[in-house]
């Protein structure tokens, strides 16, 4: 919980220096902005964590992203399908590529680092061949389902700022946090999770199935990759098969390990993917808002992960010198 | 050197004095959790070989290690020529004519002989590009010194394990290293390779180099030493000078005390077959049958490679297995993995705790439950209160020395992250217990702890099959030894028939006869 903490005195440090240096920024407007982006990339961090978690990475999440948007779009829009069978079908299609990925990484042991590669390749190519690589929009209908992706059912009153509506996706995302915390920190799975990705010959002999885990973890990365990618696409509307979602499985990885995550393995809470999140989104607002250089964009965002990543790492040494200590007084 | 040999009267008599290249004095060194040295000290003369003796986690390693500038000690003076040094790399070591040959050896197994001889020394030619041709004929004259028939062009990957080790030596006398350790050199040679090593240490001695030897293998070091010091929990525990060196007077310093003391005397009187195994056979393996009954101790005796870990592991379901039956209780069970075999009332203790054993990042808590971790289950949620209580009543139950259940257990002591291993497992009630090297790398008051507890889960009706390569332990602990040689079963002793010769008879196959 001490690194949670941590990063969460980085996100309210970044908050504060911005609203001081433009009050603009807690407009309700921003704000509300600032959640609904948090909320659809949230989603992917969450899978991308998981995934770290185990001691893997998964590059495909922008192209699964972008296929499950583009299909979906193409599904409803261009073929008229009805939206609830068209979502079944792309979060299917996602579950069938997180299986699939998980199968190669497991059973035949290749490097998860290559098969999320070609994956990403790979599903990148798909979405923009069935699509001739034409833009796929729901046009005006369906407005109620994308109203899922913008709207905001809720506000609540901040005083001083006014009401700040709260959008659909950060809500999503809050649920599947608390979903996604209850699993790993209470579950048998989760602990099981947690253990693999430290030691997984251990975590065999210990009489775990630790394969079917990592391919389970494989599946929860990419149908929360397609699930993100459908509410993008409902959110713009206009998915373009060629860029619908890339590089964003860097930002997922980037707010996973920003929020804890060691690519060694076995560490990293939900919290700390979501906080991790924020940060990256307020970083690219803040960077808007203060007139900073839009060119100095990735440099500015790079230059904090790579400090925050940094401090983390001090304050885990000074953590584990202490723990020795402990014993030894014992 | 040169300085203080012209420096004249005084270093000159004490350097006489001492005759010595090498002291150590008082040198400490601790680890999270373990004080690895506590004022230990050695002396070393020219051309001498010293055999280093002790248990595993005795301190020979960590001493060894620091000689060689891998580590540094916390205080403690060394003196090369009666100077005092700081070893602060493995450079200077180098530099100071200091190599160490390691237990696992550090060669780049993808490059030839000569690449790794001159591995970060490298002759150049235009400042930047390699020298093959002067490296491969200095290379060739080193091999040809230490006695192996090999091109230096020849990759490391495909050489035995003697040959292996022979290039780390010439690897050390490349540099002109005048004191070469040696840890654990042995292992992993076959007789011929072990009696070429021998040779060569006695060639080396002709030229003034001296030899710390660092080995458990009792007979080996009565061949090579000039003179034996023992370490015992990181300290001095005595030493024998060449006439004195004998079985009985290392085993006595080594352990502190006599065997008798050590092994709990047990009678055991069970009938009942509890694990029955037959034409078991592992990958890579020859088909064995045996049988453990309930209560019973059996250990697995063999040479490093003899097959026994795969064995287990196979029995356990941890590697695939070709064909066989076992039984538990009389009754087949399927074993497919570690899953089924837990299904079936079967326990593994690894050979490796912190490979295999335990997840060191993890609470002592969250180890102790791994294996049975739907005990606690309830709700599709770990029921943590449950989980706590439990694991108070293990901890307690088992002595198991930690701050609290969510200490991290790789802070604990080796004694007690084997004794979270031991208890993780035993706490599932199993009927029959595989040990892979039980007491590897913990104190001597640990070990006790844990054949304490081994004989009383036999006394409980449990059927234990113990691997273990210390002679004293599988001699102590067993009712009956299995003696594998080769990847199959080469014979059976009884408890009366169990003596050292006997199972190293059998464990070297034909070899021996």
């Amino acid at each position: 919980m001490n690194r949670v903490r941590g990063i969460l005195v980085l996100l309210i440090a970044v908050i504060v220096f911005s609203s001081v240096i433009n009050p603009q920024f807690l407009l309700a407007y921003n704000l509300q902005n600032i959640l609904r982006w948090t909320g659809l990339f949230g989603i992917l961090s969450i899978g991308a964590g998981l995934v770290i978690i185990t001691g893997g990475i998964d590059l495909s999440i922008g192209s699964v992203v972008g296929i499950a948007g583009t299909t979906m779009a193409m599904w409803v829009g261009a073929t008229g399908m009805s939206p609830g069978i068209a979502f079944l079908l792309a979060i299917g299609l996602s579950v069938g590529i997180g299986f699939a990925q998980g199968l190669l990484i497991t059973k035949l042991r290749l490097q998860p680092f290559i098969v999320t590669l070609c994956g990403l390749l790979i599903l990148r190519g798909v979405s923009r061949y069935v699509t001739g690589d034409a833009t796929q929009g729901f046009g005006s209908k369906h407005l109620w389902l994308r109203n899922l992706a913008s709207e905001s059912p809720i506000s609540i009153p901040i005083p001083g700022i006014g009401p700040i509506a709260i959008p659909w996706p950060f809500i999503l995302l809050i649920i599947l946090a608390i979903i996604a915390g209850i699993f790993l920190n209470r579950s048998v799975y989760g602990r099981h999770l947690l253990a693999l990705g430290r030691n997984e010959e251990a975590t065999r002999i210990s009489g775990v199935n630790t394969q079917a885990i990592i391919i389970a973890t494989y599946v929860i990365s990419a149908t929360l990759a397609g699930f993100g990618g459908i509410l993008f696409a409902l959110d713009i509307n206009s998915v373009q098969p060629s860029g619908h979602g890339e590089f964003y499985e860097l930002y997922a990885i980037a707010a996973a390990v920003l929020g804890g995550c060691s690519l060694r393995g076995g560490e990293g809470t939900i919290l700390g993917m979501v906080i991790g999140t924020a940060i990256i989104r307020v970083l690219y607002n803040a960077i808007n808002v203060l007139g900073i250089a839009t060119q100095l964009e990735y440099a500015v965002i790079g230059a904090v992960i790579l400090l925050g990543v940094i401090a983390d790492e001090l304050v885990r040494r000074m953590g584990a010198r202490r723990a020795a200590k402990r014993v030894e007084a014992q | 050197m040169a300085s203080q040999e012209s420096s004249g009267g005084k270093w000159n008599r004490k350097w006489k004095l001492t005759n010595s290249i090498l002291q150590v004095i008082d040198i400490s060194k601790n680890f999270p959790g373990v004080k690895a040295l506590d004022k230990v000290s050695l002396t070393l003369s020219p051309g001498e070989t010293l055999a280093v003796i002790g248990e595993n986690g005795a301190g020979k390693s960590t001493l060894m290690k620091i000689l060689a500038g891998e580590q540094q000690p916390d205080s403690g003076t060394i003196l090369l020529d009666g100077a005092a040094v700081q070893i602060d790399s493995v450079r200077t070591a180098a530099e100071k004519g200091i190599a160490l040959i390691h237990q696992e050896l550090n060669l780049a197994e993808n490059l030839d002989i000569a690449a790794n001889i001159f591995l970060g020394h490298e002759a150049r030619q235009m400042g930047v590009l390699l020298n093959r041709q002067s490296m491969n004929v200095e290379t060739e004259e080193l091999l040809k010194r230490i006695g192996l028939d090999r091109s230096p062009k020849m990759v490391v990957e495909s050489l035995s394990p003697g040959e292996k080790q022979m290039v780390e030596i010439a690897k050390a006398l490349r540099s002109d290293a005048r004191i070469l350790i040696m840890d654990e050199p042995s292992s992993s040679l076959s007789q011929h390779e072990t009696d070429r090593l021998y040779e060569l240490i006695a060639d080396l001695k002709q030229h003034g180099v001296s030899v710390i030897y660092i080995s458990h293998r009792l007979g080996e070091v009565s061949r090579v030493a000039d003179r034996v010091v023992a370490l015992r929990d990181g300290k001095n525990a005595g030493e024998l000078p060449k006439e004195g060196i004998t079985h009985g007077a290392m085993v006595k310093l080594m352990v502190g005390r006599e065997l008798g003391e050590i092994f709990p005397a047990r009678v055991h009187e069970g009938e009942k077959p509890m694990l029955e195994v037959r034409d078991f056979e592992v990958a890579g393996g020859r088909p064995v049958s045996f049988a453990v009954r309930a209560g019973e101790i059996v250990g697995l005796a063999g040479l490093v490679g003899a097959g026994r870990t795969e064995l287990v592991r196979g029995l356990f379901g941890v590697d695939p297995v070709r064909c066989g039956e076992i039984r538990i209780d009389g009754k087949p069970v399927q074993v497919r993995s570690p899953k089924d075999a837990i299904r079936s009332g079967i326990a593994l203790v690894p050979e490796d705790r912190k490979l295999q054993g335990l997840i060191l990042e993890m609470a002592v808590r969250e180890n102790l439950t791994m294996a049975g971790l739907d005990h606690y289950e309830t709700a599709l949620l770990i029921d943590r209160k449950k989980e706590r209580e439990s694991c108070k009543g293990i901890v307690e139950k088992y002595g198991i020395r930690t701050p609290s259940l969510d200490q991290q257990v790789q802070y604990l002591s080796g004694g007690n992250q084997q004794k979270v291993v031991l208890a993780k497992w035993l706490s599932l009630s199993p009927k029959v217990l595989l040990l892979d090297e039980p007491t590897r790398g913990v104190d001597v008051g640990a070990k006790q702890e844990i054949y304490r507890l081994i004989e009383q889960l036999a006394d409980q009706g449990v059927a234990t099959l113990m691997i273990s390569s210390e002679m004293q332990e599988i001699l102590g602990m067993s009712d009956r030894i299995l003696v594998m040689w080769n990847r199959g079963l080469a014979g059976e002793l009884s408890r009366a028939e169990a003596t050292e010769e006997a199972v190293m008879f059998l464990a070297t196959g034909k070899e021996a006869a």
